[in-house]
This record gives C-alpha cells, sequence and structure tokens, in this order.
C-alpha cells in the first residue's frame, strides 16, 4: 500500500516533526510513504470566515494534487475534516461529486488510519510517561474519533494515560475566532489547562497541531509544567 | 438595558471578566447538562428519536404553508381565531387591541419566547395594559427590569442571594435565600392575579395541524392557569412550531424534557384545542392564536439556513456551548442567545446588525451535537459567515488578506518562495528561532516560532531516509 501524506500547513511551517514523526510511523508499519509535493494547504482558514470563493480554488488544487493517490493520511483531525465533511458541503458541484466521493473515502486522519484501516494499536513504542489526551473538536464531532487516538496510546509502554475532566470540551483555538475574541478564547484555553493540571499529567496529548498551539502557547506563558505532544511525535520519536 | 446584537464583543469581554458571572453560568450549565446527560442515558434509541425528529421537522418545514393552513382550519373548526402576524408591531397590535376590546387592565403572562421576540410586555405596557410574568424565573426578571439570558431559565445569570435580596428590595419582605420560600411568596402573589385577569397569554410549544391542539410545556402550573383560568386566552407562536400530526406529539416531549432540563417529562403538558363548548362548564371563552412570521419566511427562502427553524428551543445548544458558558445570553444583545441565538439574530435582524454573531463559535460543534432535532448549528454559522462575505461586509483588511492567502496557497512555487523568504527575514532581523507576535495572540498565549526547516525542505532532502531498501 502506498500512503500519500497529507501535512497541513500548519504543521509543514510550524511543526515539521508531526509529519516526519508521521512518516517514520507509516514506514514502520509497512506502507510506502509519498508526499504530493504540489499540496500547500486544504482551505480551511478561508471556508471557515467565509471565503468559499477561494476555498473551493483551494479544494479544487487539492483534488488535483490527490486525486490519484490511493490512500490519503493527514495528521490533523481538523483538516481531515474539511476534506471528509466540508468539502462535500463547499463543493456542490454534480460534475465533481464521483471523485469527490472516492477522494473523501480515502482520506484518514492518521490514527484512525492505523486502528480502524491497517487494525494496529500497538507500535512498539516506549514511553513512560503519565499523559492526558485533549479530544480535538473537529476529530472527536466530524470524524467521530474517540477510541483510536486512546487505543495507541494504551499500548505504549510505560505510559500512563490519565482522563482529564470535559476532555472533550474546545479548547478555544476555532482558527481566526481565538485572535476575534481573544477573551473568550483565552477563559477557554484558562479551563482546559486547569483540567489538564488537575491530572498531574507530564504531557498533553492532541492529534491536531492547532489545538496544541493554543493549549502550548497558554500553557508556556504560565510557565505551567506540563508539554503539550502531539500522538505522532509520541509515537515517532519512542519507536 | 437596552443591548443590541452590534455590542456583542463588548458585552462578551465585559461579561467573561466577571468572576462571579463565570461561576454562575458554569455551574447552572453544567447542571443542566448533568441532568440531560443522566436522562438520555436511559434512553437507547435516543439517536433514532433525534432522526426521526429531523425528518418530521423537515417534512413540517419544507411544507410549512401547507401544514400552516391545515392549523389554521383545524383551530377555527374548533372554534378559536387565528391571527397572521407579518411582524412584531402587527402581532402586539393585535394583543392590545383584543386588550381594549376585553377592557382588560393587567393580562398574566407565561413563557413565551415569540412574546420576547416581539416585545409584547413593553408593548402592553405601553398601551396601559399591565403585563404580569407568571413563570417564576420571568416574574424575578421582570422585577428586576432585565431581560431572559437563557431559553429556558430566564433568571440563570442571577443568583438566589440576589433573588432574596431582590425580593426584599421590591416587597419590603424579610430578606430569604431560600428558594422555596421564595417560589412559596411569589405564588401567594400571582394567585390573585390569574383570578382577576380578563386574559391570559401563553407561547405554544408544539401546535398539531391535524387536530389544532397547542402544546404548552412547563413545571410550574402557571402556564396551565394563564391559559385556562382567564375568560380568554391568546396563544403567540412562531410559524416553524407547527407539526403535522398529533401524533408526532409524543417524540417531541421525549426530547424536549430530556434535551431542556433533563426530565423524563415535565410537570404539566397542556393541550388545548379552541375553547369551552357549549356543555362544558369551564376554560376560556375565546381562544386566539397568533402565527408570528417576522422574518421566518425569509429564512424560509434560504435553503441553506432553513435548518434553523427546526428548532423547539430546549436550550441544549445554550448549556453545551464553550461560549455561551462564558459570555452568558445578555452578551447576545437579543432575546436568542448561544449557538440558535448566533444563527437566529442576524437572520431576524439583518446580518450587519449582527455582524459578530456568526464568528461567535470555535466551530466546535457541540451545539449540532447536543441538538434533539439534529440543526446542524456550526454549518449554518458558516453559511452566515459566507453571507456576509458575499456581501461585501467583511472589513477590507481581511478581504485582503484573504487574497493573498489565496494567492499563496493556489501556486506551490510561490507558497515554497513565500516560505524561504520570510525565514530569511527573520534570520536578517536575527528572529530565528523565536515567538513570533501575533495581534490578538500575543498578549496572553505565546506563539510558537516557524521551524527551520519546512516539512516540504526536509522531505526534498530526506525523502530516502530510512526507508526500507
Amino acid at each position: 500500500m502506498t500512503v500519500s501524506l497529507f501535512i497541513p500547513c500548519l504543521v509543514d511551517q510550524f511543526f515539521p516533526s508531526v509529519g516526519i514523526n508521521l512518516v517514520k510511523i507509516l514506514r514502520k508499519v509497512g506502507v510506502s510513504v509519498d508526499y504530493p509535493s504540489g499540496q500547500t494547504c486544504c482551505g480551511q482558514p478561508a471556508f471557515n470566515s467565509g471565503y468559499h470563493e477561494e476555498a473551493t480554488q483551494l479544494a479544487r488544487r487539492f483534488l488535483e494534487v490527490f486525486g490519484k493517490a490511493e490512500t490519503i493520511v493527514s495528521p490533523s483531525g481538523s483538516c481531515t475534516s474539511m476534506v471528509k465533511v466540508f468539502y462535500p458541503e463547499l463543493l456542490q458541484d454534480p460534475g465533481l461529486s464521483r471523485e469527490l466521493q472516492e477522494i473523501t473515502g480515502r482520506t484518514h486522519e492518521f490514527s484512525d488510519f492505523l486502528v480502524n484501516v491497517m487494525g494496529i494499536k500497538d507500535l512498539g513504542a516506549t514511553f513512560p510517561h503519565r499523559v492526558t489526551y485533549h479530544d480535538a473538536c473537529h476529530l472527536l464531532r466530524e470524524l467521530r474519533v474517540h477510541r483510536a487516538p486512546r487505543e495507541l496510546i494504551r499500548h505504549v509502554r510505560g505510559i500512563e494515560l490519565v482522563e482529564m475532566e470535559d476532555s472533550d470540551a474546545c479548547c478555544g483555538f476555532g482558527g481566526t475566532f481565538s485572535v476575534k475574541f481573544p477573551d473568550i478564547s483565552t477563559a477557554m484555553v484558562q479551563d482546559k489547562g486547569t483540567a489538564i493540571l488537575e491530572t498531574e499529567a507530564e504531557y498533553v496529548v492532541a492529534n491536531d497541531s492547532s489545538c496544541l498551539m493554543q493549549i502550548g502557547g497558554y500553557l508556556s506563558r504560565r510557565d505551567l509544567p506540563i508539554k503539550p505532544l502531539h500522538l505522532a511525535d509520541l509515537l515517532g520519536e519512542n519507536l | 438595558m437596552n443591548r443590541t446584537p452590534s455590542q456583542f464583543k463588548i458585552l462578551a469581554s465585559e461579561n467573561v471578566a466577571d468572576p462571579r458571572l463565570r461561576r454562575t453560568f458554569h455551574s447552572a450549565t453544567h447542571h443542566a447538562l448533568g441532568q440531560r446527560a443522566q436522562s438520555v442515558q436511559l434512553v437507547p434509541e435516543w439517536e433514532d428519536l433525534r432522526e426521526r425528529a429531523h425528518r418530521i421537522k423537515e417534512e413540517a418545514i419544507e411544507h410549512l404553508d401547507l401544514h400552516l393552513e391545515r392549523l389554521e382550519a383545524s383551530v377555527i373548526q374548533r372554534g378559536g381565531r387565528v391571527f397572521w402576524a407579518r411582524d412584531a408591531s402587527e402581532a402586539a397590535g393585535y394583543v392590545v387591541d383584543l386588550c381594549r376590546r376585553l377592557g382588560a387592565s393587567t393580562v398574566v403572562k407565561s413563557k413565551s419566547m415569540a412574546a420576547e421576540e416581539i416585545g409584547l410586555t413593553d408593548a402592553l405596557e405601553a398601551s396601559g395594559v399591565e403585563p404580569v410574568e407568571t413563570d417564576l424565573g420571568e416574574f424575578i426578571i421582570q422585577l428586576a427590569g432585565e431581560t431572559p439570558s437563557h431559553i429556558i431559565a430566564p433568571a440563570l445569570h442571577m443568583t438566589r442571594q440576589q433573588i432574596g435580596g431582590l425580593f426584599q428590595e421590591k416587597f419590603g419582605i424579610p430578606y430569604t435565600d431560600v428558594p422555596s420560600e421564595l417560589c412559596a411568596f411569589a405564588r401567594q402573589r400571582l394567585r390573585q392575579e390569574f383570578l382577576s385577569a380578563r386574559l391570559g397569554i401563553s407561547g405554544v410549544n408544539f401546535a398539531a395541524a391535524d387536530t389544532g391542539t397547542i402544546v404548552v410545556v412547563e413545571n410550574e402550573g402557571n402556564a396551565r392557569l394563564c391559559t385556562s383560568l382567564p375568560r380568554v386566552h391568546l396563544a403567540i407562536m412562531g410559524l416553524e412550531k407547527v407539526i403535522p400530526r398529533f401524533s408526532d406529539l409524543p417524540l417531541f416531549l421525549r426530547l424536549l424534557a430530556r434535551s431542556s432540563t433533563g426530565q423524563r417529562q415535565t410537570s404539566y403538558v397542556s393541550m388545548i384545542s379552541g375553547p369551552r363548548r357549549e356543555g362544558e362548564w369551564d376554560g376560556p371563552e375565546e381562544f386566539h392564536l397568533i402565527l408570528l412570521d417576522n422574518g421566518r419566511s425569509d429564512i424560509l427562502a434560504d435553503p441553506r439556513v432553513r435548518r434553523s427553524l427546526y428548532c423547539i428551543r430546549c436550550g441544549a445548544c445554550l448549556n453545551t456551548c464553550p461560549i455561551y458558558q462564558r459570555v452568558g445570553g445578555h452578551s447576545y444583545g437579543s432575546v436568542y442567545s448561544g449557538p440558535i441565538g448566533a444563527v437566529l439574530t442576524p437572520l431576524f435582524q439583518g446580518l450587519e446588525a449582527a455582524q459578530d454573531l456568526p464568528y461567535a463559535s470555535s466551530l466546535c460543534g457541540s451545539c449540532s451535537n447536543i441538538c434533539p432535532v439534529k440543526i446542524d448549528l456550526h454549518h449554518q454559522l458558516l453559511w452566515l459567515r459566507e453571507k456576509l462575505v458575499a456581501r461585501g461586509s467583511t472589513p477590507w483588511r481581511e478581504r485582503l488578506a484573504m487574497t493573498l492567502y489565496a494567492a499563496g496557497m493556489k501556486d506551490p512555487a510561490l507558497y515554497r518562495m513565500g516560505s524561504a523568504l520570510l525565514r530569511l527575514l527573520l534570520k536578517v532581523a536575527g528572529k530565528s528561532g523565536r515567538s513570533l507576535a501575533i495581534p490578538g495572540w500575543s498578549s496572553t498565549r505565546d506563539f510558537p516560532a516557524l521551524a527551520e526547516t519546512s516539512f516540504k525542505q526536509w522531505w526534498k532532502e530526506n525523502r530516502n531516509q530510512g526507508e526500507e531498501p
């Protein structure tokens, strides 16, 4: 099987280790990895702000770039849901619908891909630390992925997973929401931070770099001793 | 206090900074969510119920004209009168005229969001009629000169200590903050009003088109009294409250009670099919039903936001919304708050008058997830944002930024160049590897540094590394 990586622009520019570790993980489970180099951004920032014309152009590009891909895997629940859930709403274009249906069916968030497509829960990683898991909104409520990342975490040697209160509550990122309404966004991440602290975990794990940027940005500003960690980094770095 | 939806940003910032309000909102919404979760757990077929209710609402709204005409005919056949109100002033005007004809100087009123929406109490007061709110929450906020801050719990923003203080101040009674004592006092005071009022006004939770039955759901019994004791009963409903069949009702009652208060059933469910008939010895002599449009036809005309008309006003989306939980209902500057308010208010009052509301969401989707009739609320917000952009109502800086963003993202060469150029500039400025300062972000949170090497670059250089031969 060949997997085409769909690396979100945020990961590309700010958190490349997430992509690098994803490559490592996928190779470890025996699939060959390809990275269509024409990819940029899925268009979610434009779509979420109401700029559908711009978003449509980027969505069509995505379909061109990934049109031939056998399987598409991304380390982001949010960008995956843009393709799987929001492209069909955005591109209400009957001519495209078959191609679109096929592509959305072949696109997977990486924890969902590993557990539910490949049937792999144990990657053989070791990480003797106490962690807590934050459910990223789009991964949980658009893609309904709840168990897969937890399965992967539980199978890591030496790890202790402690659930936080309201792990499914939004961290307050929400794209441009975080800068349009900084007071509300900060109030949300404060409460998220409190829930994380109460677990006495060393790491807060999530599958979306955007949530981790929000949570991590708040934790580091407050000098709080908990580190944000993408699940791909957790697994890939400790194989 | 006249708040408008255009003040959302200011009001929300004020309210989110108030620790007492934050605590009150948190405990009230989480209590309601806990009750709901417990009662929903007992219904294994919950998801099927939601799906069925969605389909019935779809049927009702897609053929709203037919169902409303059927409802009108059924109500008239049962001896009631129907008034189609195009807007708030027509609806309020009808009630004021009715009060004049009846010579009513006071009216008793149970909770109704439609009445709130048309500003009925203000209209009545302006014409010399005293409206008496009989729902305990409404009674409290009327006393305080406030507006409701929650669809189900109008006085949610107040603590019982505040309410105790208010009763002491307004009625000169000894201070108490024991809920049952406050409740007993209000009950005693209201009893006299029920007996003397000539007109009782209620809202409508559901109206069955086939039987002409209107259904009022409540826990205090005040709506039962409003609809049965006075000589005349007037009910007001938004056009979308019609359901095709009386037999659809049990489904909706289950969903509404559990979603709103976590009850299996509310204490009172009144089903009213017309006024007192010959041979009956009680009930009002006249029954009037106002069918309120007030912008609903326009919503109906747009298929992308039409589903907002499925709402049964349970308030669950408010409780679960992380924004509502922190800013409270008053921030929205309109009678409808939370996610459903963020959708409806711009549609009712005009997009430009409520421009911030469609953006007052992190798109976390918990509203759509909890909605008992499966309205895709956060998707509706996205369509409203699109409408604002299409009308050119967004700030020019944002439009420019989006144009540049799309241009850069459409062209992979430009994207690579931009990414390299940005790194070069940061290096020249001696800021490589340092956290970027982002307006609106950096005052409370650190922004990450741009990675030294992008993934794209890494892939180019290392793609074959680690690959099995």
